[in-house]
């Protein structure tokens, strides 16, 4: 029987096995490759999505578990705070390589969506499943802060 | 804006060399562009102003796209906004790394093999625009300015485009001169990364995002031993799952294709494969390091001697005996190894993010049995390397080239490698051990150094050995440890073994550095202490570099390092010379409550010449103080009983985080140098000047790495 769930705003169903996890549905079945593979047993966040707009790793998600759910990826995160993040991203450079920073930004979304002005401890914890093998760290939280600081000025 | 494409058919063979080829895809605007001025390999300029700038160089995070961009952009006094990057083929003739003689990068020499022939480039391009503004407006070339991409002389004015057509009918000059330091706009100050927007919204591709029409998904089972090899395997259960289509023996394991990667992954694991361990490498980590320091205690071939070190030992009035245990340390990039193979008229097309693309086309081809020159790659961004995306046998290119060709090519075939295999797989940073005696005199002076090295090397018996190995001497082993190129000591020796071993190792993130500066940095720090001697004085008098001498000032400065640190918390520091760059560090640490460093604070002085992008020079070190410090306090890679990997994850591969991530200060020297590496320089003092920091907390010298191996609490 296929999975029926919205993602990023539009309908969508699989037809596969209900256990395929949603990162390998979203990357090889229906092309949105922003979501990355890192590890496979939600060790290192690259696939984090966001499921009923909270994080949610992709790689250890049946696909059976979001039927009924709303899904966003990378591809889909847009508003206020995802504008202020990616923004922010882009303005101080923080990617190296790049490979994990959708994971890292769909999770600062769903930090700064939850807790919009974040202490350090809170980015910490936030983030603390999220690997970045480049170590873009400082970067991350300086994005973070700058993300919050611009939301704030705005509301 | 600037963002790196890929289109190939741009620079397909000899198209690279002519003039007004057209492109395809998405540079639609360019297409319309009917003529292109063409000067070099390097640079296209069409008819709608577009700078097209061809990056040689991999990019998997140390920026050589936009550091080559830069370099152009600059010579040519183009508008940031005009200029886009894309990757060139593999072809050596056009895009060989001038220190290495074919394609590819590593060592840090990015910048430092193209430095000079990216601004003749960029130069050479720009002389042609103003030579055919001259003429047209009947002027001396030396009456035209050109600011922001627009060329005037007084009040004409033209946009590159408008120009691009008399230019690319002038002759390419010989010897353009390039600009003089006092007109850059560009380098040596801030332009954005040409790859920041495409890396923070999902839309950069790398080669695990490429899907092609009828593409299957393989998945390879390896050994669970270095050198087993497959005796007989049971696949019904694997081919029993929905959406597996075919297993096939290759020749590093067992390949499972299937609709998706999932899939191939779960069919991988249901194989039963009975494997021959009769030739395995069945020792473990810790019979390793007995065997190799045991060899430690002998003298080793020599690498390097000057004066007596066994005299000096032997007048010194206190000694110090230390041995060290590096372990094997995987790299685990983000975006594990992964190709994208297949036919493609008569030869193969290849997707990958590859570090030595001529290399891995060659070795790729020759798996296929086709020829090179109607091949292609198709480079794409790369998720990290650390160099890991290069290995001397080309095992990587060579393992998917034979997934493709056990498939009969019948379609598309990805491989992407599971981060079990990524880890489980090898080629790793060498199992090493050091062991140094030295002393000190009387007066505190130095006297006597002798350090044995022992550790498989990297080079032997492969392609690198003839270039790699002098006299029986690995320098890439030992490097950053001869007293030629750090401190002065006097009477040293420094000897060698190379150890054999079944386990495939490769290059690390600084190489030889990754263990030398440890012990280099550890150990005169130790010395200067016994001989009460200050840690940064004492240094200085030892120190054979100004540049060294200079980053150490700065950083001894920015981090107050005379004055003693807060309450619970100790200062260490270290300096070291690599990939001709220096860098100082000191870092800020306290006991964290798992009893091992928690880093408050790094600072860093780097003097890598001419800094051609602060910010990514900054970055880098940022980055290499990160990678280090998660390797020093935590990761190893351990061969459990019978040469078993234990480490299968980032469960137990562990990677530092966000919150042991310190902040980190950086000074850039001024210099008038040349450029010189930053990817690994930021890497060697790290682990040392934490290292020294705990020592002063705990009074207990580090001996052995990682800090979490447990022998340092």
């Amino acid at each position: 029987m296929a999975t029926t769930f919205q993602l990023n705003g539009k309908p969508q169903s699989f037809d596969g096995d209900p256990e395929t996890p949603l990162l390998w549905v979203l990357r090889d079945h229906l092309g949105l490759t922003g979501t990355k593979y890192g590890c496979g047993v939600a060790q290192c966040g690259a696939c984090t999505v966001h499921v009923d707009g909270k994080n949610r790793r992709s790689c250890v998600t049946p696909i059976g578990m979001v039927a009924g759910t709303s899904v966003t990826t990378i591809e889909g995160a847009s508003g206020k705070v995802a504008d202020a993040v990616k923004a922010a991203w882009v303005q101080i450079d923080v990617p190296q390589c790049g490979f994990c920073q959708s994971g890292q930004v769909m999770s600062a979304i769903g930090l700064l969506t939850a807790k919009p002005k974040p202490t350090d401890a809170d980015i910490d914890a936030a983030m603390a499943g999220n690997i970045c093998r480049c170590a873009t760290y400082v970067r991350i939280r300086q994005a973070i802060k700058d993300a919050a600081g611009v939301k704030g000025a705005k509301a | 804006m600037n963002a790196v494409a890929n289109r190939r058919a741009f620079l397909t063979g000899s198209a690279a060399l002519t003039i007004g080829v057209t492109l395809p895809g998405k540079a639609a605007k360019a297409q319309a562009a009917a003529t292109t001025l063409a000067p070099n390999a390097f640079v296209r300029i069409g008819s709608d102003s577009r700078v097209t700038i061809i990056a040689k160089h991999v990019e998997f995070g140390q920026g050589p796209a936009t550091g080559v961009a830069t370099i152009i952009a600059d010579e040519l006094d183009a508008a940031w906004d005009q200029v886009d990057v894309l990757f060139a083929p593999a072809n050596d003739p056009l895009y060989k790394n001038l220190m290495f003689g074919t394609m590819g990068v590593g060592g840090s020499t990015a910048m430092r093999e193209s430095w000079d022939q990216m601004r003749m480039a960029g130069a050479a391009a720009r002389a042609m625009l103003v030579e055919a503004a001259a003429k047209r407006w009947g002027v001396a070339p030396g009456a035209i300015t050109i600011a922001q991409g627009v060329v005037s002389a007084g009040s004409r004015k033209a946009s590159f485009g408008e120009l691009v057509e008399d230019a690319a009918k002038l002759p390419v000059p010989q010897k353009p001169v390039a600009k003089t330091p006092d007109r850059y706009v560009y380098i040596g100050k801030h332009v954005s990364k040409v790859d920041s927007k495409a890396k923070s919204d999902g839309s950069a591709v790398f080669t695990q995002d490429v899907r092609l029409p009828g593409m299957v998904h393989a998945a390879v089972r390896r050994p669970p031993a270095f050198g087993a090899t497959v005796k007989k395997v049971e696949d019904g259960a694997a081919r029993a799952i929905p959406g597996v289509l075919d297993v096939k023996p290759i020749p590093s394991g067992v390949a499972v294709y299937a609709r998706d990667t999932w899939t191939a992954q779960r069919g991988a694991a249901a194989l039963e494969v009975d494997w021959d361990l009769s030739k395995a490498e069945t020792r473990s980590s810790d019979q390793m390091f007995a065997e190799y320091s045991a060899a430690a205690r002998t003298p080793g071939k020599q690498v390097e001697a000057a004066g007596d070190a066994a005299a000096a030992l032997a007048r010194a009035a206190k000694t110090i005996d230390a041995t060290y245990y590096f372990p094997f340390l995987a790299h685990a990039p983000m975006e594990t190894m992964d190709y994208v193979i297949e036919k493609k008229g008569a030869g193969i097309s290849v997707h990958a993010g590859s570090q030595f693309q001529v290399g891995e086309m060659g070795a790729m081809c020759g798996v296929a049995g086709v020829p090179f020159d109607q091949s292609e790659l198709v480079q794409h961004y790369a998720g990290g390397s650390f160099g890991r995306r290069a290995t001397p046998v080309m095992f990587d290119a060579t393992e998917a080239a034979a997934c493709a060709r056990a498939y009969g090519f019948a379609a598309p075939v990805k491989v992407v490698a599971s981060r079990e295999n990524d880890l489980t797989g090898g080629w790793y940073r060498p199992l090493t051990v050091h062991r140094v005696r030295a002393g000190v005199d009387a007066n505190g002076a130095i006297s006597g150094w002798d350090q044995v090295c022992a550790a498989k090397s990297i080079m032997k018996d492969t392609p690198f050995e003839a270039s790699a190995i002098r006299d029986g001497v690995d320098g890439n082993m030992i490097e950053g440890a001869n007293d030629t190129s750090q401190y002065k000591i006097g009477d040293f020796r420094l000897g060698q073994h190379l150890m054999k071993s079944g386990v495939p190792v490769l290059w690390w993130r600084s190489v030889g550095h990754t263990h030398t500066a440890f012990v280099k940095e550890t150990m005169i720090d130790e010395l200067l202490e016994l001989g009460g001697k200050d840690l940064v004085a004492g240094r200085m008098e030892l120190l054979k570099h100004d540049r060294a001498k200079a980053v150490l000032a700065k950083v001894a400065e920015m981090a107050a390092f005379g004055k003693p640190a807060k309450k619970g918390r100790a200062k260490g520091i270290a300096v070291h010379e690599s990939f001709d760059s220096f860098v100082a560090q000191v870092a800020e640490v306290s006991k964290g409550p798992d009893g091992l460093p928690k880093v408050h604070k790094v600072w860093c002085a780097v003097d890598c010449g001419i800094a051609i992008n602060p910010d990514i020079i900054r970055a880098q070190m940022e980055g290499g103080i990160g990678y280090g410090l998660g390797h020093a306090l935590y990761a190893e890679l351990t061969l459990g009983e019978g040469g078993v990997v234990q480490q299968t994850n980032f469960d137990s591969y562990r990677s530092l985080r966000i919150g042991e991530m310190p902040d980190v200060e950086v000074a850039i020297i001024p210099s008038t140098e040349k450029p010189s590496g930053v990817g690994e320089p930021g890497l060697p003092p790290i682990a040392p000047a934490v290292a020294n920091a705990w020592r002063k907390l705990t009074g207990k010298a580090v001996r052995r790495l990682p800090f979490a191996h447990g022998d340092n609490a």
